[in-house]
């Protein structure tokens, strides 16, 4: 084998780590530009409500059916688990914890990231393509302030309100199939979920759900802003928004776990 | 006056501009002409920033665009896109009155409406579409609305890319007029794109043929006919037999 063939691969990995390298980098500008248009004036009060709405208030039944469903099957899982050492009793404090802590801002997220990253991504991006972005920077109005800003502040404070929504249901998921299924007192239940939860459970999950909803929006944006030409350009934009805002949802739930509670 | 000095742009491997130098003079109606795909709508782009240029430089009365405030710069310009590039989710007079809805040209929303639904009969278009969205337009229709929106706020300068394709003859002679109007009565500085020779005679002063990246031919409308450089020639007459290929 020649030197050539032997350093191929090599390059290839450079090749990819410098693109990803460039990438990171250019979503860092991107960031740090949508976060200096949100102190400065002027502010689209009504784009920013219809964010609300759209991420917000219409994620609302995806998000809540999710929880449900995952509290039901914590609940079954627990029982069956803490049934190996005679420990039934911790249903319901365990499945608290598991959806307030992880579960609830970690799915609620990336249902979120399903919904509205590649909503908010093949919006934009039909607009690069059909030259509306273009249209709004001609018309005085910057597109970074007019489009993304909004877009982010909303999730950012709208998918922590999410996950409180959601931590509730699927508290309520668990408590359905303990009081119906494994044969619990449904005072009891509530009152042991209650009693065992603290404040920072419930508190560490919103902080998640806020960094989750940041992500989710802030990279729908930027696939949207530099997706490529034509209908091909929006659909890869799009595909691109969704698995980005998922990793990076998956990634930052692991750092900040880290950060809120290793011993 | 905006002078673009040595403009360059590539694509990749294309080079679309390769030194383009053109003066266009305050309060006339310049065309540029030259065959599809040569960077027209690049040029435009690249005046407006919305396209970067590689190299050269840009100058509105004398000061370098990239000096002084963006948003003071913008707001002297208006521009229709080829694609006419409305605003989907806003209805048809939103869009045209999009500038007096927001930003330093805000005025009361009956007003903006007012203006709209004056600026859409003066591109013949009826108050009846007011209140439509664009996807319920024709291509004409929309190109019109496109217009509409891009002289709204009666800027200083206004680029129109295409405005006449895809209208009917009748159409097409109204909004020649049109511009034609707005850079006589208002005194405007207009910067048109068109394939249209009927067009080119209806409203321009000046005349500049782009092509292969460079400004070919420049001068005022009623030495085109004359001259005799066979790229223009070609290019008015419609042959295919000449200089320019045809295959690009
Ligand atoms: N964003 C872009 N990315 C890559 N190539 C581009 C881009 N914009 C334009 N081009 C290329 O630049 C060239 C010039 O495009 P432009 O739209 O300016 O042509 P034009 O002269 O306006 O043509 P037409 O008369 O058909 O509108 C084309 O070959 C096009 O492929
Ligand atoms: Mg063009």
């Amino acid at each position: 084998m020649n030197a050539a063939a032997l350093s191929r691969p090599l390059a290839a990995l450079g090749r990819a780590t410098l693109a990803l390298m460039a990438a990171t980098g250019r979503l860092s500008l991107f960031v740090g530009e949508t976060l200096s248009h949100l102190l400065r004036p002027p502010f689209y009060l009504r784009e920013f409500w219809l964010a609300c709405l759209n991420i917000g208030w219409l994620s609302l039944p995806v998000v809540g059916m999710t929880a449900l469903f995952t509290g039901a099957a914590l609940a079954l899982q627990i029982y069956a688990g803490g049934a190996r050492f005679s420990a039934e009793q911790v249903v319901p404090s365990i499945t608290a914890i598991g959806m307030v802590r992880e579960l609830g801002p970690v799915l609620g997220g990336l249902m979120v990231a399903a919904r509205v990253a590649s909503s908010i991504a093949a919006e934009i991006g039909t607009m690069k393509v059909t030259e509306q972005i273009d249209a709004l920077t001609t018309l005085s109005t910057n597109p970074m302030k007019y489009l993304t800003v909004p877009r982010v502040l909303a999730a950012t404070l709208c998918v922590p309100m999410l996950v409180g929504v959601g931590d509730v249901i699927g508290i309520m998921g668990g408590w359905m199939v303990g009081v119906n299924r494994l044969g619990f007192n449904s005072a009891t239940y509530l009152k042991n979920t209650w009693d065992f939860l603290e404040f920072w459970d419930v508190g560490s999950g919103l902080v998640k759900g806020a960094a989750f909803g940041f992500i989710v929006a802030t990279m729908g944006c930027y696939h949207g802003m530099n997706s490529g030409r034509g209908a091909q350009g929006v659909g890869r934009a799009t595909k691109s928004a969704v698995v980005a805002a998922s990793v990076a949802i998956l990634a930052a739930n692991y750092v900040l776990t880290e950060a809120f509670f290793s011993a | 006056m905006i002078t673009l000095d040595a403009i360059t742009r590539s694509f990749g491997s294309k080079h679309v501009l390769r030194g383009v130098d053109l003066v266009v003079p305050t309060g006339q109606s310049t065309v540029i002409i030259g065959g599809s795909g040569t960077g027209k709508s690049v040029l435009l782009k690249c005046i407006l920033g919305l396209i970067e240029p590689d190299g050269g430089k840009i100058t509105l009365d004398g000061v370098d665009v990239h000096e002084g405030e963006r948003d003071a710069f913008l707001a002297r310009f208006g521009m229709l896109f080829q694609g006419g590039a409305l605003f989907d989710s806003f209805s048809v007079w939103e869009n045209v009155a999009f500038r007096l809805l927001r930003g330093a040209l805000k005025r009361p929303k009956a007003e903006a409406r007012e203006i709209a639904i004056e600026k859409l009969r003066r591109v013949g278009l009826s108050p009846d579409v007011a209140d439509l969205y664009p996807a319920e337009l024709s291509g004409g229709m929309q190109k019109r609305v496109g217009l509409a929106r891009a002289i709204a706020a009666e800027p200083e300068i206004i680029f129109f890319d295409e405005p006449t394709t895809g209208l009917d003859p009748i159409m097409a002679g109204v909004i020649n007029e049109l511009i034609r109007e707005i850079v006589t009565e208002m005194g405007a500085t207009a910067m048109t794109i068109t394939h249209d020779m009927s067009s080119v005679r209806a409203i321009a002063d000046r005349v500049a043929m782009l092509h292969a990246g460079k400004i070919r031919w420049e001068g005022p409308i009623a030495e085109m006919d004359e001259t005799s450089d066979p790229y223009v020639q070609q290019f008015i007459h419609g042959r295919a037999e000449g200089p320019i290929e045809t295959l690009r």
